[in-house]
């Protein structure tokens, strides 16, 4: 579906995306997942063929994008970062003009925009201007509109961005169902959760280079413990029990508000700290999640 | 082809939902005009080459209301569907193509330049002031000025980031080309020098299309030099929007 072999995006002398590779399968749930300005979107719009790699090797459906753009963009379904919906047309129109651009009869244009309407849960809102909308509808319909040409690959770059929680799962739960349809996916996020939740295979993205890649569990086995504790303390800086606590668990981290205890056994590295005669304000045992993978490998957290 | 007609009916579209905003100027704003001025400083003027003055500028207000309306057109829409609406990114992750969205935006421009000229003719006729059947070309004189001034209008429009260049688009280019262009009066009534702006403008050469059109008479320079005139400035600019858009659209 895409293979990408040290891929360049430059902007001026601006090295967004800095030699990467990648290789998504048909079928696959595919994510980068990174911070502000890892060059997720400038990878993104690179395979949605509407913009040129500077330099490397790139791949999409088996065609070149800079020759087939057109061709191959007839057979990805593309919902971007900043959404593009005509404010001032119906939710149903939005689909329907969409269609159009690639082609489809009107009569099947309305059938699906009708069927992906329920798909989404936007039946009723059918007839209603976009720009009155919230931001989880405005998304949702983006996501429809994205289906319209029954894609072979669907790009999404940060579907769920600034969404509440519920909104976020009802688009969790529809892209889930997409993907038992057999339909490609490949998005973009910077919340750890959805891409546990939705991803097969992920790359840890971070200042144009990928820095880490597998499947969620395998980055968390491969970079991280099994379990982590999250310690704090009423007193002094977390920064400060970094020695004091040196040896417990395999790695210590301090943020911040709190200080991050990596090791294999949670229960046994608590016991170990209280044994030292330490009493934290507050003890968290968690298991380890692709956040931690993130602190790990480039010393940063994903949202800030 | 078919991306092009995809586009034309998305703004086709908006038309329906919008068309309400654009009324007075398209179509009761030049009738107004005719009316007041035709009729009332009319009375005022004597005939121009043997017609009244309110037959002598219909075919200008025609011509100068299709400019004004491609022109107008042209700049707040466009910059807007590249900087807010963002309608061309959307486009733009489809099959279209980039000149399907310049040629649909001209087909557009077109349709709404001939319904505004048959609505402003059928109220002229009412008035007396349509002389000829050559009244037939008018709206298709119209249609090319239309592309011909739309075109470097929107290669404009993509290329700037910020709506405060339109007022010195309307100021130093819309509003001089309108006046001096033999709307209102012949442009030999002009000092040699500014005589030569008129003729640079592609208004001029519209306007005395559809003058000799509607009086039936000869235009000042051959048929086919208006026109190629014209032509010219219809390929050039949409070259020129073809170029601003890739350039807008690259990354
Ligand atoms: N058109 C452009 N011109 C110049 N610089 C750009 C352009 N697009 C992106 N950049 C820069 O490239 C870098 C990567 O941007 P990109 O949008 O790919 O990041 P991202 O991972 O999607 O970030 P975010 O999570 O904020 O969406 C940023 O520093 C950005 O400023
Ligand atoms: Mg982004």
């Amino acid at each position: 579906m895409i293979y990408a072999r040290n891929l360049v995006k430059r902007f001026g002398d601006f090295t967004a995306v800095d030699g990467i590779d990648l290789e998504v399968a048909p079928g696959e749930a595919f994510g980068f997942l990174g911070p502000n300005g890892a060059g997720k979107s400038s990878t993104m719009r690179m395979i949605g063929c509407v913009s040129h790699p500077t330099s490397g090797e790139l791949r999409i459906l088996g065609m070149d994008p800079v020759g087939e753009g057109s061709k191959i963009r007839g057979r990805l379904g593309v919902c971007p970062q900043m959404d593009n919906l005509d404010p001032d047309l119906t939710v149903f129109e939005n689909l329907t003009t969409y269609a159009r651009y690639f082609g489809i009869p009107r009569a099947e244009g309305r059938r699906r925009a009708a069927e992906l309407l329920e798909f989404v849960q936007l039946t009723e809102k059918a007839g209603s201007t976009v720009e009155p909308l919230s931001g989880g509808m405005k998304r949702r319909l983006s996501i429809a509109r994205a289906m319209i040409n029954e894609p072979d690959l669907v790009l999404l770059d940060e579907p769920t961005t600034g969404l509440d929680p519920q909104a976020r799962h009802l688009l969790w739960e529809r892209l889930f169902r997409l993907k038992q349809r057999g339909v490609t996916l490949v998005l973009t996020t910077h919340y750890m959760d959805e891409a546990e939740q939705l991803c097969d295979r992920l790359v840890v993205m971070d200042g144009g280079k990928i820095v880490a890649e597998g499947s969620p569990r395998h980055l968390i086995e491969a970079h991280s413990t099994r379990e982590v504790v999250e310690l704090r303390f009423g007193d002094e800086t977390p920064a400060s029990y970094v020695e004091k606590l040196a040896g417990i668990g395999e790695r210590l981290d301090p943020l911040p508000d709190r200080l991050l205890l990596y090791s294999a056994d949670g229960d046994a590295a608590v016991s170990e700290v209280h044994r030292r005669g330490f009493t934290p304000s507050s003890v968290l045992v968690r298991r380890s999640t692709l956040e931690d993978v993130f602190l790990i490998l480039t010393g940063r957290t994903l949202v800030d | 082809m078919g991306g092009t007609f995809a586009v034309l009916e998305r703004h086709l579209t908006l038309y329906r939902r919008l068309w309400q905003a654009s009324v007075f100027s398209s179509f009761i704003l030049p009738i107004l005009f005719v009316v007041s001025i035709g009729i009332g400083v009319g009375g005022y003027v004597s005939d121009i080459g043997g017609v009244s003055y309110l037959a002598w500028i219909v075919p200008g207000v025609l011509a100068s209301t299709a400019f004004q309306q491609a022109v107008g057109e042209s700049t707040f829409s466009v910059l807007g569907d590249f900087k807010w609406v963002r309608g061309y990114h959307a486009m733009r992750a489809t099959p279209v193509r980039i000149w399907d969205m310049v040629a649909g935006w001209l087909l557009y421009i077109v349709f709404r330049v001939l319904i505004g000229a048959v609505a402003f003719l059928a109220v002229s006729a009412f008035f007396g002031a349509i002389h000829s059947a050559w009244v037939v070309v008018t709206p298709l004189v119209c249609a090319l000025l239309a592309v011909a001034v739309a075109a470097p209008t929107i290669a404009f429009s993509a290329r700037i980031e910020n709506d405060s260049y339109f007022a010195m688009l309307f100021r130093f280019v819309v509003i001089p080309s309108t006046l001096f262009a033999g709307v209102f009066f012949p442009v030999s009534q002009l000092p040699e020098a500014l005589r030569v702006l008129a003729y640079l403008s592609p208004l001029w050469h519209a306007v005395e299309l559809c003058r000799s059109a509607t009086l039936g008479v000869a235009p000042p320079w051959p048929v086919w030099a208006h026109l190629g005139y014209l032509v010219l400035w219809a390929v050039g600019g949409s070259l020129l929007a073809y170029a601003s858009y890739r350039r807008r659209l690259k990354d």
